[in-house]
């Protein structure tokens, strides 16, 4: 147990208490504790900081947009999957979609990079069609929709896992007894399906919200290079680059800490309507 | 129940109905194995033939291992793929050893201070520490271009603690009374009654480790020395951002890497997912998971 104990205390509470560094100017030669304190004097500039706000909007936007366009596929795929009665194929389409989650994001985009950049599959095909080629790869405009398929592509089948879950909870003598009483599919879906996933669609629903300052951090790094900051800035991609490339760890540490401490209170915020909605919270 | 059980009350599906799901099925296999097919093919294929496609082969005519020749010949990526297994494996273990004791502990009814101590591990999850506090401490503690700069700042993850908790707990409270009635300690508990019985959740959690471990870059990026990376972050600077691969590889000056060899690497990089991909499956259609992750 000590061991385990240990870990945390060092590098989650050790680290936790190291966030003083937001409250100070960091200088090399003197260390964490040697550097002078500037009080609120990094928040005051990150708040006056247009890169920062630019930022902040970035990730809202990219968590509204996967919130609209991805949060519902692993549910439909789910009700699909669900909807099969050959098990056999169900298993089969059900192991190959859940395996892009278990790749790399590094492999992701290159994946991506090759199949839907300058030379890559999508627009070979394209000229050999005698049709214009597009431009997906590095193109700003297109970033934040090839992010969104980004996702879906990885994580949509992995998904599924939990609303299938909650689909094989419901009793199959409910669907049975609907049928009798003469409720076709669609009836059946609309009054035993539907009630039996909203708990997990809403719990769902309500932990991304909460969760809605992060993106995923990876996804944008390694590709903030190929399309330039103003498409793909993220508030953790802005505290990497004002932070461990910048070396300004008072600034960034800042920006971190507004990120913490704000989606910290969005969680609670979120728990808080799961109960006075009547659902149940991630914690109690 | 057999492979075909439609109940007896259930209409026949409509024929639109059934080609829609079944294209729709294909669609979701296609675009999953197509990505995989294109670079496994490339990699294979001959250098002309690469350029003669366009940059990428869906079928190479006369396959060839050159590509695989020239990068594990020594070099770059033979040491990466070293480095990557190396911290893979000690992670693993590491981990395993680290979050099944805690969770052991937490699990148990009267340890000491066991409350409050998970009450701590969860509070990490809502509010972690941040990337910042977490580099300097990294940093003070020495550990910079040192491999366990890998895996001490993430040896024990949070979701798979509460995973094996959880099993730990669903064990039956006789099990261990009767242990206990033939005097065995806490350690003999543990090796001898709970973790044979929890091999399933083991192996998941095992797994998670070490999918987490082999699919890391950005530690490696931070903390780590070009000529001590790992697999992916090699894969991410030659691949991803397209820097010349030098010397050792090619025994010339920063040339961009040929594509075969490009989508060797991936190939490499993405085939002991592929491998210990099926162990894994195995135990997510059992609803090991779903129990742990509903609570």
């Amino acid at each position: 147990m000590l061991p385990g104990l240990a870990y945390f205390l060092l590098f989650h509470y050790g680290a936790l208490v190291g966030n003083v560094i937001a409250f100070k100017e960091y200088v090399p030669f003197d260390g964490l504790w040697g550097s002078p304190w500037v009080g609120l004097g990094n928040f005051q500039r990150m708040f006056e900081d247009g890169e920062f706000w630019a930022a902040v909007l970035n990730t809202v936007w990219i968590a509204v947009l996967q919130l609209v366009f991805y949060f519902p596929v692993p549910l439909g795929l789910a009700l699909l999957l669900h909807s099969l009665t050959r098990s056999s194929v169900r298993r089969f389409v059900q192991s190959v979609a859940y395996l892009p989650h278990f790749i790399s994001w590094v492999i992701v985009v290159a994946l991506f990079q090759q199949l839907l950049g300058d030379t890559g599959l999508l627009n070979s095909s394209l000229d050999g069609m005698g049709l214009h080629s597009v431009d997906i790869i590095g193109n700003p405009d297109a970033f934040k929709p090839l992010v969104v398929a980004q996702v879906i592509w990885k994580d949509a089948g992995w998904g599924t896992i939990i609303f299938l879950a909650a689909l094989a909870q419901v009793d199959e003598q409910q669907y049975e007894a609907a049928a009798i009483d003469g409720a076709g599919p669609w009836r059946r879906f609309w009054h035993v399906t539907l009630p039996a996933i909203r708990p997990v669609v809403v719990l769902l629903l309500i932990m991304r919200l909460g969760d809605i300052l992060s993106v995923g951090f990876e996804q944008m790094l390694l590709q903030r290079d190929a399309v330039g900051p103003e498409a793909s800035e993220i508030i953790d991609t802005f505290v990497y680059y004002q932070g461990i490339v910048g070396g300004d760890y008072g600034f960034a540490a800042a920006a971190g800490l507004f990120k913490g401490v704000i989606g910290a209170l969005l969680v609670y915020a979120a728990n808080k309507v799961a109960h006075r909605l009547g659902e149940q919270g991630v914690y109690k | 129940m057999s492979a075909h059980a439609r109940p007896g009350w259930m209409e026949k599906p409509k024929p639109l109905t059934q080609a829609a799901k079944a294209l729709a099925l294909v669609a979701v296999v296609l675009l999953v194995c197509v990505p995989f097919l294109v670079i496994v093919s490339t990699s294979l294929a001959s250098t002309d033939e690469v350029v003669a496609g366009g940059g990428w082969v869906l079928w190479p005519t006369e396959p060839t291992l050159d590509a695989y020749r020239d990068i594990l010949d020594g070099g770059i990526v033979t040491h990466a793929l070293g480095v990557s297994a190396g911290v893979t494996i000690v992670g693993t273990l590491l981990s395993l050893a680290c979050t099944v004791t805690l969770a052991y502990a937490l699990s148990r009814p009267g340890v000491f201070g066991a409350r409050p101590a998970l009450l701590l591990i969860l509070f990490t999850f809502l509010f972690p520490p941040g990337m910042i506090p977490g580099f300097l401490l990294v940093k003070e503690l020495g550990l910079l271009d040192n491999y366990a700069s890998l895996v001490l700042p993430v040896l024990v993850n949070v979701f798979n603690l509460v995973v094996l908790r959880g099993f730990f707990q669903g064990i039956p409270e006789e099990l261990y009374e009767a242990a206990r009635l033939d005097g065995a300690g806490d350690w003999r508990v543990l090796v001898s009654i709970v973790l044979p019985l929890s091999k399933a959740a083991l192996a998941v959690v095992g797994l998670f480790y070490a999918v987490a471990y082999w699919n890391s870059w950005f530690y490696a990026s931070l903390y780590l020395e070009s000529d001590h990376w790992p697999l992916q972050q090699v894969l991410r600077t030659y691949v991803v951002a397209g820097s010349g691969l030098t010397d050792a590889t090619t025994g010339e000056g920063t040339v961009t890497a040929p594509q075969t060899v490009q989508m060797a690497v991936l190939v490499i990089a993405t085939v002991p997912i592929l491998l210990v991909y099926p162990f894994l499956q195995k135990y997510f259609t059992k609803g090991v998971l779903t129990g742990a992750i509903k609570s």
